[in-house]
């Protein structure tokens, strides 16, 4: 990533909007923008774009990051103008500027870098190189009286915790003896879900909020809610007991209960370098935090990560991985029964358009997949290995979708079998299903999906080699947390 | 993890029973609530991790295959943009410097079709709501969604009302099968149903341009039981291929029940040359209006009917005129209007439609006859006669520019008569509807016709003029629309007063005007007299301009592109 950048292409530019109008008013002043003074060098593009008020915004990009800033108000990241700026770099329409041109004025189209953008490259770049300089040193030399202090206060949360685990199987044991026709509604799991916020075990606080809704959640509301106060206390008891649990477990426990792992920390104790193909990346806002999800697939490993990110309230997280590009970087898994999330470290290359054609070579558009029987057996094994799982990423290959019919719910059915999978009824609720349908007509396709108790949710297929993103499930699944109702006919696939 | 505390077994029996021992209360049970807990835990996720596949139902049957070649990436790509900005932009927001994308759908979808293109499959479901939100999208939809579009909007109920539509075209049999025809034409009726209409109206349409004798026949064999609003669309659709030869059927629909039906036979055989309605019509004018030769030059002479007799009111003469309207001068209105023009070249001596439109009128009749003449030539597509009404185009353009508002011609300093000039001196006539008798002209003549009008009368009234021509406008009316709003800019006023103009040019301007544009959209000074800030909306508005043409050249290179894989 030194020096003279590839010029990415439209595609990864697109991949890096936070949402559908920010693509579409990014592809506006791409195509029409009034731009001005724009240029690109060192890894770095700017331009001045002229908006409704006088004063044009002043856009630069670091394509190391990527990096954004722009004078605009927009709260995004990347804002249109970076998006438009992009986009003409990756048409060709952005002067590349030589570093060394150092024109005198340092103004006009093509020119050297203004100031307004250098000043910002040049800080950033600093910080970088700051921390780059300080995180291993930091390491080396750790400040022995901070390390106890850490310790303390690490064993002081251990043990709010343990009180919070203890506090909420009381009020299990309490619900269940009493019955749960007496279950209590929305507020009262709320004040208990902040008594768990207190006792620092945001995960628990996660899982008894879901509580509160499932007794509105119509027929068959019990054995739903039967089933998530035994997981919870399933987790309680895991906790309480986490001395007595194998290694990996015991990380799957305090993880699920919402302690975390440094994953800087992470990273320096060991990467997997892989060429990864991006499967999806998925958005999910529930008003107060927006979770990105994006999932990778390693051509050499054959393994799955599941990257994380994070936004406040309407604000995108930063990092994105535009779906069916490919990179090659470190990974880090996080430590658990069944390892899935990943901390991503160094990128080596990429994010690109993959090389290969379908199925052959090291680095391939489409991913390698398993049939249905392989999936549901391989959810059978992850749940013994973690059994709060809601579901796994998995790759199927060669299904036809078979769209609902009266009460009957989407499928996804093997070529040639008789075996078929349900529709998660999230993913049938947007545009998702029909996408995927349209892409099939009516033959077998490639999916990628999360598979799990209440059936498979697809995110992303495979139209002539090429990744397509299933944006309806994405937009349906927002909002409804981890929580999921029964699925449409669940009676029939059990 | 075996679980089997206290008489509970997890397994598929034993969840019912955890259940119900939940839902009482461990306590009523007897049981133990931790021991309780245990067992559903365990059962819960032996449940999930025992969960078997579903059987399969039946597969869907494969779509046709469709060969035409794939879109190129960047055209996909265009695409998918226009149709996320027709669900994204709610509307009601203010115009400002960016394009309206969805403006656009129209021409990108003409224009991929044109070129061949099948859709990609994975916009399909958003192409399939836009044509159901859009009718005038569906048929260029349709014809890029092919095969693989009507199979998927055949399974999805949202898209059913696509098909129902007369474009879905393959549904229909052959017109030329004259049994598969009739099947079809007699079943209707019959079946009922939503969409019976419009199935039966395609299959009308589709016989008519192929045999417009068999349709008439068709039609024939089960008009007396026919719906009143079915027999209208359907002797409207005989406009298509109209003859001499449907003269009889017409005819005989002139005494049909409903009044509707009865109005559109007359107008179809006012505007069918050498028809006995017509030579009726003339009869009647010939007598009614004459050539006073006394004066000099000879002066028009209008005798307008008494009265409004059977004869007239079966030949479509309605008797009641409209409130503030003279029955008199209704009657003659509507008479001249259906006669065959070439009625009054006789009348009048030989005379030209120029001349005659030269000529002066007496007793006040000159509006009255202008707009007759302009309703009939637009009728009967004559366009000597349109010419004539709309006056000849100066020949070179006014030596200074003209104001831009549309004041009386006689202020334009031009040496040469504007259009509209020689014909009525500016008078207002309300008959006499410009972008109706443009219609009569042929392309180029229309567009050269309203860029004159347009460099001699500016923009406010150009709006329905430039909607009668067609698309991409010509050099010369392109020219004019843009001088004649940079002439609007430099007026002062507001650019919102010419935003229906500017959508127009938007999408009707030839996409290479981008770069001639892009000084106006530049901001420019305010000049002393303008609003307050309408030099910040001007440019604004230029810039939109800009953008859009920018965007649609794009789509067009985009769409051009050798397709990059064929299948």
């Amino acid at each position: 990533m030194e020096g003279q950048s590839e010029r990415w292409s439209a595609d990864q530019v697109l991949g890096l909007a936070p949402d559908a109008s920010s693509r579409t008013a990014g592809s506006k002043l791409a195509a029409a923008g009034p731009w001005a003074e724009s240029g690109a060098a060192g890894g770095a593009v700017w331009g001045l774009c002229r908006g409704s008020g006088t004063r044009p915004y002043q856009t630069v990009v670091d394509l190391q990051g990527p990096a954004y800033k722009c004078s605009c108000p927009s709260r995004k990241f990347p804002c249109k103008h970076a998006l438009g700026l992009l986009l003409r770099w990756a048409g060709g329409e952005v002067p590349e500027t030589p570093p060394a041109a150092e024109a005198p004025g340092g103004e006009g189209d093509g020119g050297a870098v203004p100031e307004w953008a250098a000043e910002w490259l040049a800080s950033r770049r600093e910080k970088a190189e700051r921390k780059a300089a300080a995180g291993p040193a930091a390491e080396r030399t750790p400040d022995p009286a901070a390390a106890a202090e850490a310790r303390r206060r690490a064993e002081q949360r251990l043990q709010r915790i343990a009180a919070g685990a203890t506090e909420l199987e009381q009020r299990l044991t309490d619900l269940l003896r009493d019955g749960l026709a007496t279950a209590p509604r929305g507020a009262v799991w709320e004040e208990t879900a902040a008594r768990m916020v207190d006792a620092q075990a945001p995960g628990l606080a996660a899982r008894v909020r879901e509580l509160g809704s499932l007794p509105a959640s119509g027929p068959g509301w019990p054995a739903r809610l039967l089933a998530e106060c035994s997981l919870i206390h399933l987790l309680d008891q895991g906790f309480l007991r986490l001395d007595e649990l194998p290694g990996p477990l015991a990380a799957t426990v305090r993880a699920r209960v919402g302690l975390t792992v440094d994953a800087a920390g992470l990273l320096r104790g060991g990467t997997l370098r892989d060429s990864w193909l991006v499967l999806a990346q998925e958005d999910a806002d529930d008003g107060k935090l927006v979770t990105r999800r994006i999932w990778l697939h390693g051509a050499r490993s054959q393994r799955t990560a599941l990257l994380l990110a994070y936004g406040a309230a309407g604000r995108v997280p930063e990092q994105s991985l535009p779906t069916g590009l490919v990179l090659d970087a470190e990974l880090a898994y996080y430590p658990g029964a069944y390892p899935l999330r990943a901390a991503l470290g160094t990128v080596h290359a990429g994010p690109r358009s993959p090389a290969g054609g379908e199925g052959g070579g090291a680095e391939s558009a489409v991913p390698p997949g398993a049939g249905i029987a392989e999936a549901v057996a391989a959810y059978g094994a992850a749940l013994a290995a973690d059994p709060w799982l809601e579901g796994i990423p998995v790759v199927l290959t060669d299904v036809v979708p078979v769209p609902e019919e009266g009460d009957e719910g989407w499928q996804l059915a093997e070529r040639g079998g008789d075996r078929a999978l349900p529709l998660h009824p999230a993913a049938t609720r947007g545009p998702g299903g029909w996408q995927l349908l349209a892409v099939s007509g009516g033959g077998p396709v490639t999916v990628f999906g999360e598979f799990g108790h209440a059936g498979f949710r697809p995110l992303t297929t495979w139209s002539a080699g090429t990744a397509v993103p299933l944006t309806g499930a994405a937009a349906a699944m927002a909002g409804t947390g981890t929580q999921i109702a029964a699925p449409k006919g669940a009676g029939g696939w059990r | 993890m075996t679980v089997e505390v206290q008489g509970f077994t997890a397994g598929a029996s034993g969840w019912g029973e955890l259940v119900a021992a939940a839902v009482v209360g461990a306590g009523r049970r007897g049981v133990d609530e931790r021991a309780l807990l245990d067992a559903a835990a365990a059962a819960t996720v032996r449940r999930r991790a025992g969960a078997v596949p579903a059987a399969a139902r039946t597969l869907p049957e494969p779509a046709a295959h469709d060969p035409r070649p794939r879109l190129p990436a960047a055209a996909r790509r265009r695409l998918a943009a226009l149709l996320a900005d027709r669900s994204g932009s709610g509307g009601g927001s203010r115009r400002g410097p960016a394009p309206d994308l969805a403006e656009l759908i129209p021409e990108w979808l003409r224009y991929a079709v044109e070129c061949g293109y099948q859709a990609p499959p994975e916009l399909l479901p958003a192409l399939l709501d836009a044509a159901r939100a859009r009718i005038d999208l569906r048929p260029h939809v349709l014809a890029l969604a092919g095969p693989r579009g009507l199979w998927l909007a055949e399974r999805a109920p949202q898209w059913a009302p696509l098909l129902r539509d007369g474009a879905a075209g393959p549904s229909l049999p052959d017109p030329r099968d004259a049994d598969a025809v009739r099947a079809l034409w007699e079943e209707g009726p019959r079946a009922g149903g939503p969409g019976t209409s419009q199935v039966r109206g395609a299959l009308f349409a589709a016989v008519r341009r192929a045999d417009p004798a068999g349709a008439v026949e068709l039609l024939a064999s089960t008009w007396s039981g026919e719906k009143a609003e079915d027999r209208l669309a359907f002797v409207e659709l005989l406009r298509t291929r109209l003859s001499l030869a449907d003269e009889p059927f017409l005819e005989a629909a002139l005494t049909d029940r409903s009044r509707g039906v009865r109005a559109a036979a007359a107008d179809l055989l006012a505007g069918l040359t050498g028809s006995a309605l017509a030579g009726r019509m003339a009869a009647r004018v010939r007598s009614l209006a004459v050539l006073d030769r006394s004066e000099d030059p000879p002066v028009i002479a209008v005798e307008a009917p008494y009265e409004c007799d059977a004869a007239m009111q079966r030949d479509g003469v309605v008797a009641k005129p409209p409130a503030g309207m003279g029955e008199r001068s209704w009657w003659f209105g509507q008479l001249a209007a259906a006669a065959p023009l070439a009625v009054w070249t006789e009348v009048f001596d030989g005379r030209t439609p120029e001349e005659i439109v030269a000529l002066p009128v007496a007793d006040g009749w000159r509006p009255d006859l202008l707009a007759a003449w302009s309703r009939a030539a637009a009728r009967q597509h004559d366009s000597a006669w349109a010419r004539a009404l709309l006056g000849t185009a100066p020949t070179s353009p006014p030596a200074e520019p003209p104001s831009f508002t549309a004041g009386p011609p006689g202020a334009v300093p031009s040496p040469v008569p504007a259009p509209g000039g020689s014909a009525g001196g500016g008078e207002h006539v309300p008959g006499r509807d410009p972008a109706r008798l443009l219609t009569a002209l042929p392309g180029a003549e229309r567009a050269a016709w309203v860029a004159e009008f347009i460099s001699a009368h500016g923009l406010s009234e150009a709006f329905r003029l430039l909607g009668a021509c067609a698309v991409p406008w010509p050099e010369e009316l392109g020219r004019a629309v843009v001088d004649a709003l940079e002439i609007a800019r430099d007026g002062g006023s507001y650019p919102w007063s010419f935003s229906g103009v500017m959508g127009l040019a938007e999408r009707c301007l030839d996409p290479s005007y981008a770069v001639r544009l892009e000084p106006l959209a530049a901001m420019h000074e305010e000049a002393e007299e303008s609003s307050p800030g309408a030099a910040g909306y001007w440019s604004e508005a230029f810039q939109r301009l800009v953008a859009t043409l920018r965007i649609r050249a794009a789509m067009r290179d985009e769409l051009a592109a050798p397709p990059a894989l064929r299948p």
